[in-house]
């Protein structure tokens, strides 16, 4: 076997670069710029920019692009129209996310520990807060997780997507493991979600030899070629596509690959909870399409048990434990889980209508999960001394907020009720566009569960409006909760709710976007 | 095209939209903003229906299509026919009435500033879905209008208004997500396209097996069984109504819940004639236990509020078997029937409204006498109350022997049983009068004020227009028969066809 250097087209992978370049930048920013307040607003402008800029690429190439798209690396990389679209849907996720790292509350603490090498509680912890360290790493960490993601949605080669999955989860673990407050329980949640997102990498691995076995093949469209000629299914293939699968519905949180996302959405800091809800979930999600698309779609009757089995479960599983939920971060994952069943229903029959469903999908969720979380983050318990302390996760502690803070709780209302599927909302057009995917394929049984449990599901977010709303502060626990008011945050929230409402009442401008990304570059050749 | 129709719809949210962005210093206002929104809707309503063509009212008027998200197949598209008129009249008259009957209701300036607003939303919602041309639009605002009635029930009201709120919004969410699965069918089943929602499109190109068509029917039918409400998933209604206010509720039962009947002739029929036809004898069933149902429960209530709630359920279940019936004379009077009942039973919260203002209770047992204190207030209660029970010379006798007599020929059975509600519903008004108004006066009640002069300008239009109608029927009708004729032959054209 002799090897030759692959023909790399470079101007295409241009907002990759953008990005993972200002990683690196921002890792020797941190080494070099010795003051943490100079260092985070370097970091963050950096980081804002370094986005902006990629985001305005993408839009060139956009306008540029002949065709379906590039052929970038051979067989293992592509930059088409639907890769294009979904980094965008990345990219608005990361200048979201970036934007809630950066914030910080009324008394100026990040969300993040002064020094993530000290054991909490230590006196190493004390010290490093006293002296106002900061761990700015973040932002070169979330830059790596966006550029490692936007890359997971253009590889086409089964071994390839497996360096993007690792680029962006290790920065992802390291992340969740920084919460300020809590820290025994963020640390756990880290190592929770590195043992399990290790072992799914692990069975991704095994499944992707196995297939490699079978078909002696590693990119997409040669492995969906070899599928095609190996006339009867044999057990190792099918076995191999199971294991990559897997690999997959684990990132995406779908039952039973779900038991990180309950802790890691917990432990996580809560500006990392919310990049990593809205963003690990479109990549992951992004990645199945394109695999499912362009790679497995002659087995589409083998596997379409498997998809229909965690949709279900996953539906029904996330709607029935977030109901007995008592902490608002616990019912957002699983909120999460059931979403990532909806999000399987779509792939009912692989229909067409499935490509466009699914970004705006998961563009209407990320931007509510964002907006989401960041209320969570301004949602604060009052310490002894009447500063802002620690965030109020409690159900109960979220009693009389629509008296505390009219926008806040409006904002959370606007965003359940996206995550509900009512009508004017970003999220009752996607779900419209999933369950249509869903029926186009065939999938009447889905889109029926999916509707029972959407009716369940509505239970729990209303019952958290009903709390804001139309629940009296309890007596006694008047000054127990303090709203805080980083304007970051506000702005985030601003922005969200405001796309939400756009996206719910006049979305034929993203739809018609997206329909125009519904084309993949397969590559014919090699 | 003056644009009457989008105007109606956005006038009351832009209003909703006002209030909230009013100063604090002028929250004091916000009653007569909201009234005067509200009348400058009336208004325009009323120039709108003097250009409306009697002579064509089966057709939709004023129609108005905008391309809206055409990658689904939907627009704004509005129209109205004679029986979208007359229900949007209803709409624009009551609540003005209502918002003028809880004047007094609030002392806290942001609650009222609140409760305005979110009617105001409702409104807005109301006008859009008896107007709406496109099945997704009238789903959206289907849908979208549980909001503010969610927050109207659960904010303001008795105690158990949290209860009862959760309850109307899970029923109804329920109801709605059903429907949601045959609204995505329907893109399916219809011919496609930037404008496949159309009623008019589906109707001309629908073409679907028996099951999906009987499926679908099921869908939409039960929705629109939840929001009517018919027996057995009327259970929300007298818990809402117990303890939401007095005009919420008002609202709710005289003009809301017609969209479910509305729903029922306007789009189950006309979209599904076939299973209609198949649906019609369980669905006549079931009305026929609504109206006996209602009445036998109305009779048992103490606590006037569910009371005034039973006996729609019952009425509710007289405009179902007039519209399952498939004749000319029934539908009429189905239709005419949902306008006098909105006038009648509106009036009847209201009215029951005053009284609790005055003593604190909707329980019958705590009145007695009141006759002689409040004459006024006695008359006018009789009067409603004997409109409520069909009496001759107020308007819902006619709609209600309309629906009997032409309902008898294919369904007499059921007509002959139903007519026992006749009788039945003359013991729960009549008995109710008689507790509240007649014997020795209680002496605590001595001191209960006579009708005032803003509670005369909320009852006196709709008892007049009530006789009005009970005399002069014909001016409704003309505006019912086409569209009914139209239904009619929609649902005997399949039956010949297939």
């Amino acid at each position: 076997m002799t090897f030759t250097t692959p023909e790399i087209a470079w101007a295409p992978l241009a907002p990759i670069i953008i990005v993972l370049g200002a990683a690196s930048i921002g890792v020797l920013i941190e080494a070099f710029v010795r003051t943490p307040a100079t260092r985070r607003t370097v970091q963050l402008i950096l980081g804002l920019v370094s986005m902006a800029a990629a985001l305005g690429t993408l839009a060139v190439q956009w306008a540029s692009l002949d065709g379906a798209g590039t052929q970038v690396m051979r067989l293992m990389l592509t930059v088409d129209r639907q890769a294009l679209a979904w980094q965008s849907v990345i990219l608005v996720f990361g200048l979201l996310g970036i934007l809630l790292f950066a914030s910080r509350t009324r008394s100026g603490e990040t969300a993040f520990t002064p020094l993530g090498a000290a054991t909490p509680g230590s006196i190493e912890e004390t010290l490093a807060r006293r002296r106002g360290l900061e761990v700015t790493e973040v932002f070169p960490l979330l830059l790596f997780a966006v550029g490692g993601m936007m890359l997971f949605t253009c590889v086409t080669d089964y071994i390839f997507l497996f360096v993007a999955l690792e680029v962006f989860s290790l920065a992802l673990y390291i992340m969740v493991a920084l919460a300020r407050r809590r820290r025994l329980m963020s640390h756990e949640a880290a190592l929770k979600y590195f043992l399990l997102g290790a072992f799914s990498s692990a069975i991704y691995l095994f499944g992707v030899a196995l297939v490699y076995g079978a078909t002696t093949q590693t990119s997409f469209a040669a492995v969906g070629r070899a599928i095609d000629v190996i006339s009867d299914r044999d057990g190792l293939l099918l076995a191999g596509v199971v294991l990559i699968l897997v690999g997959l519905l684990f990132k995406i949180g779908a039952v039973p690959f779900h038991s990180w996302t309950p802790d890691a959405y917990q432990g996580a800091p809560t500006p990392v909870t919310a990049f990593m809800g809205a963003a690990t979930k479109a990549a992951a999600t992004a990645a199945l399409v394109r695999i499912l698309y362009t790679s497995l779609h002659p087995l589409e009757w083998e596997i379409s048990w498997m998809l229909w089995a965690t949709a279900i479960a996953s539906m029904a599983l996330g709607t029935v434990l977030a109901l007995v939920q008592t902490n608002v971060k616990r019912m957002l994952a699983y909120s999460s889980v059931a979403h990532a069943g909806f999000i399987l229903v779509a792939f009912a029959g692989l229909t067409a209508e499935a490509v466009v469903a699914l970004p705006f999908y998961l563009l209407a969720y990320g931007l509510a999960t964002i907006g989401a979380f960041a209320v969570v983050s301004q949602v604060r318990e009052r310490t002894e001394d009447g500063a802002v302390g620690a965030e109020a996760v409690r159900l109960g502690q979220w009693a009389g907020l629509g008296k505390r803070s009219p926008l806040l709780a409006g904002a959370m209302s606007l965003f359940l009720l996206s995550f509900a599927g009512i009508p004017l909302t970003a999220g009752f057009i996607g779900k419209f566009e999933v369950f249509s995917a869903a029926v186009a394929g065939g999938g009447w049984p889905l889109v029926l569960i999916a509707v029972i449990a959407s009716a369940i599901a509505a239970f729990f977010y209303v019952r958290l409006v009903v709390l804001m709303f139309l629940t009296d502060v309890p007596e006694g626990a008047e000054d127990s909760i303090e709203v805080d008011d980083s304007p970051l945050t506000r702005f985030v929230v601003v922005v969200t709710a405001a796309a939400v409402l756009v996206l719910g009442i006049l979305p034929a401008g993203a739809l018609n976007l997206f329909e125009n990304a519904a084309q993949f570059l397969v590559t014919a050749n090699g | 095209m003056f644009p009457f129709l989008t105007i109606l719809v956005a006038l009351p949210a832009v209003g909703a939209a006002l209030l909230w962005a009013l100063p604090a210093t002028a929250r004091g206002r916000a009653r007569e903003i909201a009234l005067g929104v509200t009348g400058l809707e009336l208004l325009l309503f009323a120039i709108m229906a003097t250009q409306f063509d009697k002579a064509d009212a089966g057709a939709f008027q004023f129609s108005e299509t905008y391309s809206w998200i055409p990658q689904i197949g939907t627009s704004w598209a509005l129209g109205i026919n004679g029986i979208g008129l007359l229900l949007i009249a209803l709409a624009v008259i009551l609540t003005p009435l209502a918002i003028l009957a809880g004047w007094r209701e609030d002392t806290d300036l942001k609650a009222r500033r609140d409760y305005l607003a979110l009617i105001l939303l409702s409104l807005s919602f109301m006008v859009g879905i008896f107007a709406a041309r496109d099945v997704f639009l009238f789903y959206v605002m289907f849908e979208a209008m549980l909001i503010p009635l969610y927050f109207l029930i659960g904010r303001f009201g008795g105690e158990q208004r949290r209860y009862a709120a959760v309850k109307f919004l899970l029923y109804s969410l329920a109801g709605g997500l059903i429907m949601l699965v045959a609204v995505v069918a329907l893109y399916f089943q219809g011919g496609g396209g930037e404008q496949a929602f159309l009623t008019d499109n589906l109707v001309a190109t629908l073409d679907m097996s028996t099951t999906t068509e009987r499926l679908m029917f099921l869908a939409f039918f039960l929705a629109f069984a939840i929001k009517a409400p018919m027996v057995p998933v009327h259970t929300w209604l007298p818990d809402v109504a117990e303890t939401a206010r007095p005009g919420t509720t008002a609202l709710l039962v005289a003009v809301l819940d017609k969209i479910g009947t509305f729903g029922m002739i306007t789009l189950c029929l006309v979209l599904f004639p076939n299973a209609a036809q198949w649906a019609a004898p369980a669905i006549i069933v079931l009305a026929v236990i609504s109206v006996i149902y209602g009445a036998l429960m109305a009779i048992g209530q103490r606590d006037m509020l569910r009371l005034v709630s039973y006996t729609s359920v019952s009425h509710f279940g007289v405009m179902i078997l007039g519209i399952f019936a498939f004749q000319q004379t029934s539908i009429e009077g189905a239709a005419l029937y949902m306008f006098n009942h909105g006038l009648s039973t509106g009036a009847l919260f209201l009215l029951v409204g005053f009284l609790v203002a005055r003593t604190g209770t909707a329980d019958v047992q705590a009145y007695g006498g009141l006759q002689r204190v409040v004459p006024v207030f006695a008359g006018t209660f009789l009067v409603v109350g004997l409109s409520s029970l069909s009496l001759p010379g107020l308007s819902p006798f006619v709609s209600e022997i309309m629906v009997f007599v032409g309902a008898y020929p294919v369904a007499a059975a059921a007509v002959i049983v139903s007519a026992i509600s006749v009788v039945l519903a003359a013991l729960y008004i009549l008995l109710t009068y008689q507790r509240v108004f007649t014997g020795p006066p209680r002496e605590e009640l001595s001191a209960t004020r006579e009708l005032t002069l803003r509670e005369r300008l909320v009852a006196w239009p709709l008892v007049a227009l009530m006789v009005l109608l009970g005399f002069v029927p014909g001016i409704a009708i003309d505006y019912l028969s086409d569209p009914a004729a139209d239904v009619v032959a929609q649902v005997t054209i399949e039956e010949a066809g297939a």
